[in-house]
């Protein structure tokens, strides 16, 4: 049987880890899993790629799939950007995202 | 002073198909908005987005969307307040309201709806230390008036469309100097955008400098330099009048959140009967509002505007009785 859940660790803007049992399958992106655990990313715009309000590090050393063009150029014109930034939106739950490690990018 | 029957705050696609559905029953809209087009979310953030759940269009970009709704409400020629956003709101004395501007704009209508999608956009402001010295001294994050800027020397920063466009407008006989900067190679304006400044910097009509960032402003009392970083972390300066940071705009719910309704997770609560909030002859309806079972989509709004309208006519005209009538069988009669 393959697998329902990943766990993914959000930290908070306060520093706080958040553990969630993601559920795969029903096509939920990482800005969707931390609007649905209410935590503070906005999204305004829906997960288009078109605001940066979901800009998230990676923390952990998980192998994504890179950014895409549209992810890339809002984050040329986002703040606070790592090289581990990414937009949460662009980012599917998968079972490769077992034991991922994010934190969430300040306002 | 503006009257109107139905005040509807918010000229997104909710608060336009309102008008129609408002003109029905003959009922007077006025919109305030306070970007400076209608279309809310659909024109300023997605207008070439493609949008596939509009009943009876299999696909549509917003900005259509937007152009048909503008069309569908015109017969009932709906008066607009844009640029400005609604501040306070008190009571009129006879039921109604006043609701006032940012610009001091008074409004007076009996049913007040708020269609404000996700609240007021305002320009998402870089994170350097220095800015607000020099707000309004040389830093301006919106253009308003490109006459302002004849003869200047500007700086514009952003990839986006309203950072293109400006930097090719005022590069065109407006502004004495046009520089842009932007912190990539790439864009995510449109192609035809980038290539018109692309071709402008290799015609030596604008400076166009990349992969570097604005980071820090200096004057005296007003701005007069920028220092920007490069990917490198090379420091440069360059002398300017103005710099015109183009990065977006992000919403807030502002003001209307000190309005006394009752708010819920950053949304208005409403009584799904007829979308009325706590207060009465004040609605929410669209995005902004919060119900049991609530869906922010756009067809959701259309259907909470149509109910709502039917409340808001009993509410200005308590002896009329309104039969439904169906616009195959009456058409559109505009005022």
């Amino acid at each position: 049987m393959s697998k329902e859940e990943v766990h993914i660790t959000v930290i908070d803007r306060e520093g706080l880890s958040h553990e969630i049992d993601a559920p795969l399958g029903i096509g939920m992106n990482l800005m969707e899993l931390c609007k649905a655990m209410e935590l503070p990313v906005e999204g305004t715009c829906g997960g288009m790629a078109l605001c940066a309000s979901c800009q998230i590090y990676i923390e952990s050393d998980h192998d994504l799939l890179s950014r895409n063009d549209a992810e890339q150029a809002m984050l040329d014109e986002a703040w606070h950007v790592e090289n581990n930034s990414r937009l949460g939106c662009q980012i599917p739950i998968s079972e490769a995202l077992e034991g991922l490690v994010v934190r969430i990018a300040p306002e | 002073m503006i009257r109107t029957d139905i005040l509807i705050i918010g000229a997104g696609p909710v608060g336009l198909f309102t008008v129609f559905e408002a003109g029905l029953l003959k009922l007077h809209c006025h919109l305030i908005d306070s970007l400076p087009q209608p279309g809310g979310q659909c024109s300023e953030i997605y207008p070439k987005k493609p949008i596939y759940d509009i009943p009876g269009f299999p696909m549509i970009l917003a900005g259509e969307l937007v152009d048909n709704l503008m069309k569908q409400a015109s017969p009932f020629k709906p008066g607009f307040t844009l640029g400005e956003s609604a501040e306070t709101i008190v009571e009129d004395g006879g039921g109604g309201y006043v609701v006032t501007t940012d610009k001091g704009t008074k409004h007076r209508a009996p049913v007040v709806v708020i269609a404000g999608g996700l609240g007021v956009f305002s320009p998402r402001k870089p994170p350097i230390t220095e800015l607000q010295d020099f707000e309004d001294k040389g830093v301006e994050y919106i253009v308003r008036d490109p006459e302002f800027y004849r003869d200047k020397k500007v700086v514009v920063s952003g990839g986006g469309d309203s950072a293109l466009d400006w930097t090719y407008f005022l590069a065109n006989g407006v502004a004495k100097e046009v520089t842009l900067v932007h912190r990539s190679q790439s864009f995510r304006a449109h192609p035809d955008s980038v290539q018109k400044v692309i071709d402008m910097a290799e015609s030596g009509k604008i400076k166009l400098i990349l992969d570097t960032d604005v980071v820090g402003l200096s004057g005296n009392g007003k701005l007069e330099q920028v220092t920007m970083k490069n990917k490198e972390g090379e420091e440069t300066s360059l002398e300017t009048d103005h710099w015109i940071p183009l990065f977006g705009l992000t919403p807030k719910l502002g003001p209307i959140a000190e309005w006394d309704l009752e708010i819920e997770k950053n949304a208005i609560k409403v009584d799904t009967v007829d979308y009325s909030t706590n207060r009465p002859g004040i609605y929410a309806i669209g995005d902004v509002n919060t119900y049991e079972g609530k869906l922010k989509l756009i067809l959701c709004g259309f259907h909470e505007g149509t109910i709502m309208v039917q409340s808001a006519f009993k509410r200005i005209h308590p002896d009329k009785k309104n039969v439904l009538k169906y616009t195959t069988v009456q058409g559109i009669h505009g005022f």
